[in-house]
């Protein structure tokens, strides 16, 4: 892969030894060192091709948007997305949760309809020129306070004709209270349900307990099932967690699969080294090889038609995001806030309950402009280990959240998570490869 | 070309001149809400 201008390139094991060489080499010179296990008509060739493609900008391109980069974050801030935690309390009291059960390591609230709606009020005001404007009720969980989701998609569908705006509602939910109201009214308003499955029960019922310590898989797979079934083709994903505990996360997957889920998505757990829960070393090497098993067995069903989506996977080489969006960040902080039940904002989810990094409230704005230019800053040129990375423009710097909990610093690097996210681009960009070669 | 087969034919360059709308998602409000996958992202811009 050519990392400054995405391209990726298929190449024989001419090319593959001639690139590296290509630019401190004439042509005569790699005829001499490679002559005697090549064609000299084949070598010449190739370099020719080589030639042909850095001319294109196809390789060996130069990174020219670090000078844009400033520019374009310098930007007025525009705001459009928020995370709203209407609910810091939860039914569940998952033992690896990293929101402390719901509290986020604070007081138990829940959001009243008029902060809601002043946090909407919020985000329109502050939106500039965006049109799409995401709102994810989050929790905790948020179905514990569902007459205020439904009061405020209500009150965020009147703003969307006088003020140009399309809002996006996304819910997230461990599903203890999904009803056939809650059902009805997620199908028909979220633009996408993120539904909380770790897997296997034994899996799932390990950290995913109610407060009794009964596990609540089957409670929530069946409502799952129900849920997705009546959604219609609507986009959903269900999440699931691994850890220390399941390493071997694919059978996690297989078993999603099998329950009749085909969206998913499977992340790392969130936690502190000396936690239990936390992945080790020693399960590096596991992970990494359920990465390619799984880009494997979403080919495999993508050669079958069964449908199968990886979030992580999701890569279109032919389009995907434009320059800006990999070099500047995740975009916490600035065009991304996270807003407490009583109306405090954070640069994001992960950094709630953690007093230094509280930017403001939605009632006078972002007041903790020292903080908010920390995430400014927080892009793909940040960190000087990114600088030589060839995924950076997949993850555009990573987590700020994850560095900040690995090292103690949001400019920092989380190395065990890098060492994951660049597996699942590799996988994705062979899953990606291989797919168009067989269209 | 015999030796090398070029799979996506755009180059991020060409995106500089009409990308940067934002109108794309924000990656944490899909699925993973605890690492950042910007590469995966849709674009929304109808003029790139």
């Amino acid at each position: 892969m050519d990392v400054e201008s995405g391209s990726v390139h298929l190449v024989d094991d001419l090319a593959y030894e001639m690139i590296p060489l290509w630019q401190d080499n004439s042509k005569e010179e790699l005829v001499k060192k490679l002559q005697d296990r090549y064609p000299q008509e084949d070598i010449c060739d190739t370099y020719d091709e080589i030639g042909e493609l850095k001319k294109e900008g196809r390789l060996f391109t130069e990174d020219i948007y670090r000078n844009y980069v400033d520019a374009f974050k310098a930007r007025p801030v525009q705001v459009k997305a928020l995370c709203l935690h209407i609910a810091h309390d939860c039914n569940l009291a998952c033992r690896y949760c990293f929101a402390g059960e719901g509290e986020y390591h604070g007081r138990r609230a829940l959001m009243s309809y008029e902060v809601g709606r002043k946090a909407l009020d919020f985000l329109v005001q502050n939106s500039g020129n965006h049109r799409n404007l995401e709102v994810d009720f989050f929790g905790g969980e948020p179905t514990m306070n569902f007459e205020v989701v439904k009061q405020l998609v209500a009150y965020g569908r009147s703003l969307e004709k006088p003020h140009n705006k399309n809002f996006r509602f996304t819910l997230t939910t461990n599903g203890m209270l999904i009803d056939d109201d809650v059902i009805d009214f997620a199908n028909r308003e979220m633009s996408n349900v993120v539904l909380s499955l770790d897997g296997r029960r034994e899996v799932h019922d390990r950290f995913r307990v109610d407060y009794q310590g009964r596990g609540s898989f089957d409670t929530i797979v069946p409502k799952f099932q129900k849920l997705v079934a009546a959604r219609g083709g609507k986009n959903y994903y269900m999440r699931g967690t691994f850890t220390h505990n399941n390493p071997d996360f694919l059978e996690d997957i297989k078993e999603m699969l099998r329950l009749g889920f085909h969206e998913l998505s499977m992340e790392p757990v969130v936690a502190a080294p000396d936690d239990p829960s936390a992945l080790t070393e020693d399960d590096l090497p596991v992970v990494l090889a359920q990465y390619e098993k799984l880009a494997q067995l979403m080919l495999d069903c993508e050669r079958e038609k069964k449908p199968f989506t990886f979030y992580h996977y999701m890569i279109d080489l032919k389009g995907g995001p434009c320059i800006y969006k990999r070099i500047s960040g995740c975009g916490s902080g600035t065009e991304y806030m996270a807003v407490t039940p009583w109306g405090d904002l954070y640069p994001c989810h992960q950094f709630v309950g953690e007093e230094k990094f509280r930017l403001g409230d939605i009632f006078s704005g972002v007041s903790n402009h020292a903080m908010q230019d920390e995430f400014f800053t927080c892009n793909v040129y940040a960190r000087k280990e990114c600088r030589d990375c060839w995924a950076r423009l997949y993850c555009s710097g990573g987590c700020a959240a994850n560095a900040y909990h690995a090292t103690g610093s949001v400019r920092g690097v989380y190395e065990y998570g890098c060492k994951l996210f660049k597996k699942r681009m590799e996988c994705a960009i062979a899953l990606a490869v291989a797919k168009e070669l067989e269209t | 070309m015999k030796h090398i087969k070029t799979i996506n034919h755009t180059v991020l360059k060409d995106s500089m001149a009409a990308g940067g709308c934002g109108e794309c998602q924000t990656s944490c409000q899909s699925a993973c809400k605890t690492s950042c996958t910007v590469g995966n992202q849709h674009c929304e811009n109808k003029n790139r």
